[in-house]
């Protein structure tokens, strides 16, 4: 694996690997007191993100560091480019600097992709931690690590994916890893917040999320992206919590051993009451924990070996 | 590089250097040999701790183990230490799976630990697996157990126990074949054209 780039077309054998991985540098981890593996020494990982993120950069940042890589973080708005300078001029100034691995967050679909074509010569990783509306590959193998943890194998399992799933790379990233391993996924959305072209993703659609949510093994809520949206998608918060609010009603619709999962920020009360996210069949803290350990393994496939090809 | 006369089978075959007999009697040899060098002072009161390094030394550790505890009435407790995030050669190689690291409930402060790998060639892995330990804990000392000892080293690391020295040409390969893995118990000496696939 040269750079991690999308979900679409990844190969499952792959994906798995790298889930896989992540599972034994969990349980390598657990209860050391030294988190720190030598295995990255020497590499230089540089994260640049063009949009505000929190929860992703400080994880892919201490997984560098737990792995001994050099991260060093750069943020678009403490950058030159603020005073003009493009992506391609930046990565390039990155990757003659030294990097290794550029991680790159762009508000731009594609930006991770066009990044790769020109860090190509200078043969620099790119992971895509999320790009426009496009994807987020590392979200999507972590919610699957916690998915894969809770149930065991996604093989045949019933997940849903609630919500804004027009402006969601976490969304279409879950599409296509969750059916690549071999779940069945439906996606719950208003008809105004499906994207173009649902009929060719390997989804069933549903607009009734009670009717749905007795068959499901897991449900992944989604944020309501209010800084993507341009134009009434939907008539009120208060009506679409109703409509598509994860609430403690609803929540006892689920069977016993199903799983809640969010990729946060969570708008509390709206997409999902607060008592169900704080219940033990939430597994958002676990997201958040198991991306670490993923962002490891991504990390551990891209830079360890020199000799990786494509 | 030294070329060694080969074994009957010819430079295309494979020689059988130990059988399943042979593997037998050879851990429970080396069981003795355990017994014998820990049961003195301080390490008599608590046993040693037997980790193997996967994939074929965590079978070995768990027979070594039983091995012991029936001589000996106890039963040594046993983990696996997967050394390959301590390579000093991934960068060589195409990414590797990680295997399952498991230490013993209790740790590894202050017991004597017993590395158990199945061929000792340049030493890397015993090197790799130092370090791991010492991410791990620190044990009050730490043996080396190995099935085959092939030579060839390239680090000043040598094994407290040795089932079979088997002098190699380096053209050599050695192959340990375990039942728990490969369905049947053998070590196997073959003539390979590249560099030998064994790294330990």
């Amino acid at each position: 694996m040269k750079h991690l780039l999308a979900t679409d077309g990844l190969d499952p054998a792959l994906a798995t690997a790298v889930l896989d991985t992540a599972d034994e540098l969990k349980h390598t981890l657990l209860g050391r007191e030294v988190k720190k593996l030598p295995t990255l020494r020497g590499r230089t990982v540089i994260t640049l993100f063009y949009e505000n993120s929190t929860r992703t950069r400080v994880s892919f940042e201490i997984a560098g560091k737990w792995m001994s890589a050099d991260v060093i973080n750069v943020s678009a708005s403490s950058s030159s480019v603020n005073k003009g300078e493009s992506l391609r001029d930046t990565a390039l100034t990155l990757a003659a600097a030294g990097a290794d691995c550029v991680i790159v967050r762009h508000p731009a679909s594609g930006a991770a992709q066009r990044l790769s074509e020109w860090l190509a010569e200078p043969g620099t990783s790119v992971v895509n931690a999320g790009d426009g509306t496009h994807e987020h590959p590392t979200q999507a193998l972590l919610d699957a690590a916690t998915l894969r943890e809770r149930l065991g194998s996604l093989k045949d399992r019933r997940i849903a994916i609630v919500g804004d799933v027009l402006h969601s790379r976490v969304a279409r990233s879950n599409i296509h890893l969750l059916a690549a391993l071999g779940a069945e996924v439906v996606l719950v959305a208003p008809p105004t917040l499906l994207p173009y072209g649902v009929e060719s993703l390997p989804v069933t659609v549903s607009h009734d999320l009670d009717a749905e949510l007795p068959a499901v093994d897991a449900v992944m809520m989604l944020r309501v992206q209010a800084e993507r949206m341009h134009g009434g998608f939907f008539p009120s918060a208060r009506e679409y919590s109703i409509a598509y609010g994860l609430s403690e009603r609803r929540q006892k619709l689920l069977p016993d051993h199903a799983v809640v999962l969010h990729p946060g920020p969570m708008l509390r009360g709206m997409e999902i009451a607060s008592a169900v996210a704080d219940s033990p069949a939430s597994a958002i803290t676990e997201q958040v924990r198991n991306g670490v350990h993923v962002r490891m393994a991504v990390l551990y496939h891209l830079l360890a070996s020199e000799g990786a090809t494509a | 590089m030294s070329s060694r006369p080969r074994g009957a089978a010819g430079s295309a075959g494979e020689r059988e250097l130990l059988t399943a007999g042979d593997v037998a009697r050879t851990i429970a040899r080396m069981a003795h040999q355990v017994i014998e060098k820990t049961a003195n002072g301080a390490e008599s009161t608590t046993p040693p701790v037997l980790l193997g390094i996967p994939s074929r030394g965590t079978p070995l550790a768990a027979r070594l183990a039983d091995k012991i505890g029936e001589f000996s009435g106890v039963r040594p407790p046993t983990g696996a230490l997967d050394v390959t995030l301590y390579r000093d050669d991934l960068r060589r190689r195409p990414p590797r799976a990680l295997e399952q690291t498991q230490l013993p409930a209790d740790g590894i402060d202050d017991r004597v630990v017993i590395l158990v790998d199945d061929v000792l060639f340049s030493g890397r892995t015993i090197r790799a697996a130092l370090d791991a330990l010492r991410d791990h804990g620190r044990p009050r000392a730490v043996q080396l157990a190995v099935l085959v000892d092939r030579g060839h080293r390239e680090l000043p690391i040598r094994a407290d126990y040795v089932g079979k020295n088997v002098p190699t040409a380096r053209t050599e390969g050695v192959s340990v074949l375990l039942a728990e893995i490969d369905g049947r118990d053998a070590v196997l000496l073959r003539a390979t054209e590249e560099a030998p696939g064994e790294d330990s």
